[in-house]
């Protein structure tokens, strides 16, 4: 019987109330007494020197409080990026100056070179109109490979080019590497793009700033994933404000998958207008605004190489990737294909030997950072597209190939520096296998072709390690800030309890899930906790939502304040009962003594708490109310096995999704309605990388897809009905609830599959020279690929 | 400025509004109700589908101006006279058709009208019907669910797992 409530229930959620009728507090819904209205006038060169900008006609125009440029921004700081990688020689990255409106120089198409503060949205557009600009355009860097060409025009000329860093990992690894593919008996080489996306949550971004001169405090509101890391990074790195007197505060939000992790230089703007203007300053971003300023995702340029001995046996893997950094290093952006990517590329099989190249290169386009998956959907695809191409090359049975390789035994450290703590690879391909009916696929292939369609099939396997992370091991791989999570627990009086979470939710259900848990611990009815997230007022410090941690790392926290919380209330239901603490047992929300009739009610120890007449003063202080800080000691391994049809129409190169499954291994599932529409949207994702989406730059840096009639959104006739599993469950061996997170799984595990069904379809067919189309594939690739 | 009167959700509201003020501006910035989202600037996300003289209608492609004595309703006229979810809302909870909540407006506005048009239409017609709503959340696939159970079918067969 599946449980009706607390962990592993399908409890409904709760803030879908809101959401359903119009109540949502999101930030574009925030209006402030007095509040004005800014406009970014943005460079639409992707490269210029700015020679001057002149503000005096536009700041006559009606309604205009105040004009800022970048001059008004010199003493203040620029932009931090929050990860630095060391190169493969031991020397840092290079890290450019990121200054909230443009200096000297406009570098992407989108860089804001003015802001105009103004009465209404209106005049402040009308007026960023009138501002004249002098900007001598030069040459764009938009190819990877060429930006790093010597004598390549740079990006950021204080730098001594446009490689932001060139990583070996493990480059002591190398020459075992290389060895390895001297002995090997077969070889099979890839190279393959990985294409730039745009991340788009359907809310686009908005800022709010405000100040209070009576108390010197500055509120942001702001569309965020993580308003303490927001509050960290502008507050000490860019306006100077101590913590104590900033509040960061994300409301509802609508949708982040990465892109509302990072700061943007409007936030810091916004707060710092709010101050000099006196008043409150709202910036909301049109969607074409969020095309040249939200964050981009992936854009990988790779070439992977896979060795094997003469039993098919994987023995070595070598990969040399260009990664795009756009014209600034955005907040997580150096990390992405590092240690999100480099470290993933063991997959599922037991490879000895495996060393990893990237160079991570400057270009005039948008900053790039992590979007949903960050660097393992990279990994992902390339090496389970190279597995299908290698079973092709040698005439074994891809899933076959995959078996013989698979790691069995745990834990397993990988050459890639990571330790899977648990996984049962074999499970969930078996899972999938059921889910298939692969027998049936002939029968189905013909009946396609009878309709005169091409028929293919692609499975594929995904490891992730997400749970992101334990703060030291992040700390030696270059993060600059911590990645515990927090909790607290404060219970009232009357027994219902308030949990502060350091977690975010902008779509993922915490405000449910989060209270199934600790509702099952105390053995309370959900309703009676509330979840509290998003403010940091109320909430202690922690790093948000991201790199699916929330319920491995926040929820953790919770758990530790909530075991605090049992702790002390045994105490005092010892202390009511006349009991020994040891025999005070807490069950369905009461507390009793074992082998005896004395019991408590969770009520009753909770008033004790707060109304202290018969107390243990000398032993425990009043109230109830405790905080954890949890920080692991290790990422979670998610892991899985996914397998798409397609049909393709031969005469238009069209690809139909005909079906998708994804047996997934989540280790233990709080919500599994929740987990099943988090794996339902990744797909979602992953399928629209592979089939439609992509960011597209002219060779002067123009973005041509920047808008939905140019960047092609999954919509829902795109997608199938998706059949999902996640009974394959090895739970995590290192956090309390044994949980290893599912929200990026469905946009890292789907792409191959996706691709490898239509290499599969074309094969059938008789395209036996085709062997990769590069994402995405659109009927013009597919049809051209059919060519020849 | 001119004077616009229409009926929302079943009241009188008037409004100063300029010619190019669009209906979707009207009711966030001029009426304060925002339950109605923008998310885009090209009339392609629909999460702004409200419905006009019982017509879905994007109300940023609608010009308040020209909405002189229509009917308009909006997800917050969309709840039970007791206050309790309606029938689309409430299969949205159940079947989990909304995650983050942001096209969640349009695509309840949306369902409305097909299943007014349409009182039980197929899986293919209900993806069809929602070319005009993106999700980027969902998948769609419990939209899709969601909005054939409130149409009163039996989606364990269509929509399996
Ligand atoms: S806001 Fe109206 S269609 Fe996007
Ligand atoms: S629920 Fe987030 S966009 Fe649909």
């Amino acid at each position: 019987m599946p449980k009706d409530h607390g962990i592993g229930a399908s409890s409904k959620r709760r803030e879908d109330v809101r959401f359903l009728t119009g109540q949502g507090r999101y930030t574009d819904d925030i209006n402030l007494q007095g509040q004005a209205y800014v406009h970014f006038l943005r460079s639409d060169v992707a490269h210029g020197m700015l020679k001057s900008v002149d503000t005096s006609a536009a700041a006559a125009m009606p309604g205009v409080v105040r004009i800022f440029t970048g001059a008004d921004f010199e003493g203040v700081g620029g932009v931090p990026c929050g990860w630095q990688v060391t190169d493969k020689h031991g020397e840092p990255m290079q890290e450019p100056a990121h200054p909230v409106l443009a200096q000297g120089k406009v570098r992407y198409v989108g860089d804001a070179i003015a802001a105009v503060v103004a009465e209404t949205k209106e005049q402040a557009r009308n007026a960023a109109e009138a501002i004249e600009l002098d900007i001598e355009e030069l040459p764009a860097v938009v190819d990877m490979k060429a930006a790093v060409q010597e004598g390549a025009t740079k990006v950021h000329d204080d730098l001594t080019s446009n490689l932001c860093y060139d990583w070996g990992f493990v480059e002591e690894n190398k020459p075992a590497v290389d060895a390895a593919f001297e002995a090997a008996t077969h070889v099979t080489t890839l190279e393959l793009v990985n294409n730039r996306l745009s991340p788009n949550p359907m809310e686009p971004r908005v800022a709010v700033g405000d100040y209070n001169p009576g108390t010197d405090d500055s509120t942001l509101y702001t569309t965020s994933q993580n308003p303490h890391v927001i509050r960290l990074l502008m507050g000490a790195f860019v306006l100077g404000i101590p913590e104590h007197k900033l509040r960061v505060v994300a409301p509802d939000v609508g949708g982040g998958f990465g892109s509302k992790i990072f700061h943007y230089v409007e936030e810091a703007f916004c707060t710092f207008a709010a101050k000099a203007c006196r008043r409150p300053v709202k910036w909301t971003s049109s969607r074409s605004e969020a095309f040249v300023t939200d964050a981009h995702g992936r854009d990988h340029v790779t070439k992977i190489e896979l060795a094997l001995d003469a039993d098919n046996n994987f023995t070595g893997i070598r990969t040399d990737t260009y990664a795009n950094m756009g014209a600034y290093l955005s907040t997580f952006a150096p990390s992405v294909p590092t240690w999100l990517h480099g470290t993933l590329m063991a997959g599922n099989y037991k490879t000895p030997n495996i060393y990893v190249n990237v160079k991570a290169v400057f270009t005039n386009t948008v900053p790039v950072d992590a979007y949903r998956g960050a660097g393992r959907p990279e990994a992902t695809f390339q090496l389970e597209r190279v597995i299908d191409k290698a079973a092709r090359e040698l005439g074994v049975d891809p899933i076959e190939l995959r078996r013989q390789n698979f790691i069995t035994e745990f834990p397993y450290a990988t050459p890639v520096a990571v330790e899977y703590d648990t996984g049962d690879y074999e499970g969930t391909m078996t899972k999938l296998l059921e889910m298939i009916d692969r027998d049936g696929f002939e029968a189905r292939r013909e009946e396609s072709a009878r309709n005169g369609k091409l028929r293919g099939l692609g499975v594929n396997c995904y490891i992730e390690a997400c749970g992101i992370a334990p703060s030291a091991l992040v700390g030696q791989l270059g993060a600059r800030a911590g990645l515990y999570e927090s909790a607290t627990v404060r219970v009232n009086a009357t027994g219902g309890l308030v949990v502060m979470t350091g977690s975010h939710s902008h779509g993922q259900g915490h405000e449910t899930s989060f209270a199934q848990v600790v509702a099952d611990m105390i053995g309370i009815p959900e309703d009676q906790v509330e979840i509290v997230h998003g403010d940091t007022a109320n909430t202690p410090m922690g790093m948000g939502t991201y790199g699916s941690r929330s319920i491995a790392v926040g929820g953790s926290a919770m758990v530790r304040a909530t075991e605090k919380i049992i702790a002390k209330a045994k105490k005092i239901a010892a202390h009511l009962m006349e009991a020994a603490e040891g025999d005070v047992e807490l069950k369905d929300g009461a507390f009793s003594v074992a082998g005896t009739d004395k019991s408590v009610a969770w009520g009753d120890v909770t008033l004790a708490a707060y109304v202290p007449h018969n107390y243990p003063l000398e032993e425990i202080e009043p109230g109830l109310e405790e905080t954890a800080f949890y920080d692991p000691n290790n990422f979670t391994y998610p892991a899985g096995a996914y397998a798409c049809e397609v049909e393709v129409d031969p005469d238009t190169g069209k690809v139909d999704i005909c079906s998708f499954a994804a047996a997934d291994d989540f280790g233990n599932v709080i919500n599994p309605m929740i987990v099943e529409g988090q794996v339902h949207g990744g797909l979602a994702q992953g399928i629209g990388q592979a089939l439609l989406e992509n960011v597209s730059y002219d060779e002067n840096g123009q973005l041509l897809s920047a808008s939905y009639m140019d960047y092609t959104m999954p919509r829902a006739d795109d997608v199938p009905n998706f059949q999902v599993d996640h009974s394959s469950q090895t739970p995590c061996t290192h956090n309390p609830l044994g949980v290893k997170g599912c929200g990026e799984a469905g946009a890292i595990g789907s792409p191959p599959s996706v691709v490898n069904a239509v290499v599969d379809a074309l094969q059938r067919a008789g395209h036996t020279n085709v062997t990769h189309i590069d994402m995405p594939l659109t009927p013009t690739r597919v049809w051209a690929a059919m060519q020849g | 400025m001119t004077q616009v009167t229409m009926t929302v959700n079943g009241k009188s509201v008037s409004g100063d509004v300029e010619g190019r003020t669009l209906l979707s501006d009207f009711l966030r910035d001029g009426l304060r109700m925002t339950g109605t989202h923008v998310g885009c600037d090209t009339s392609q996300c629909g999460a702004c589908v409200v419905h006009v003289n019982g017509e879905a209608v994007k109300s940023c492609t609608a010009l308040a101006l020209d909405l002189e004595g229509a009917d308009v309703r909006t997800i917050e006229g969309m709840a039970n006279a007791d206050g309790s979810l309606g029938t689309i809302q409430q299969a949205f909870q159940d079947y989990h058709g909304l995650q983050c909540g942001f096209c969640t407006p349009g695509m309840v506005m949306s369902a409305a009208a097909l299943l007014k048009d349409n009182p039980t239409p197929t899986e293919q017609e209900v993806r069809e019907y929602l070319e005009g709503n993106i999700c980027r959340c969902t998948g769609y696939h419990n939209i899709v669910k969601a909005i054939m159970a409130a149409s009163g079918q039996d989606v364990a067969a269509v929509a399996a797992e």
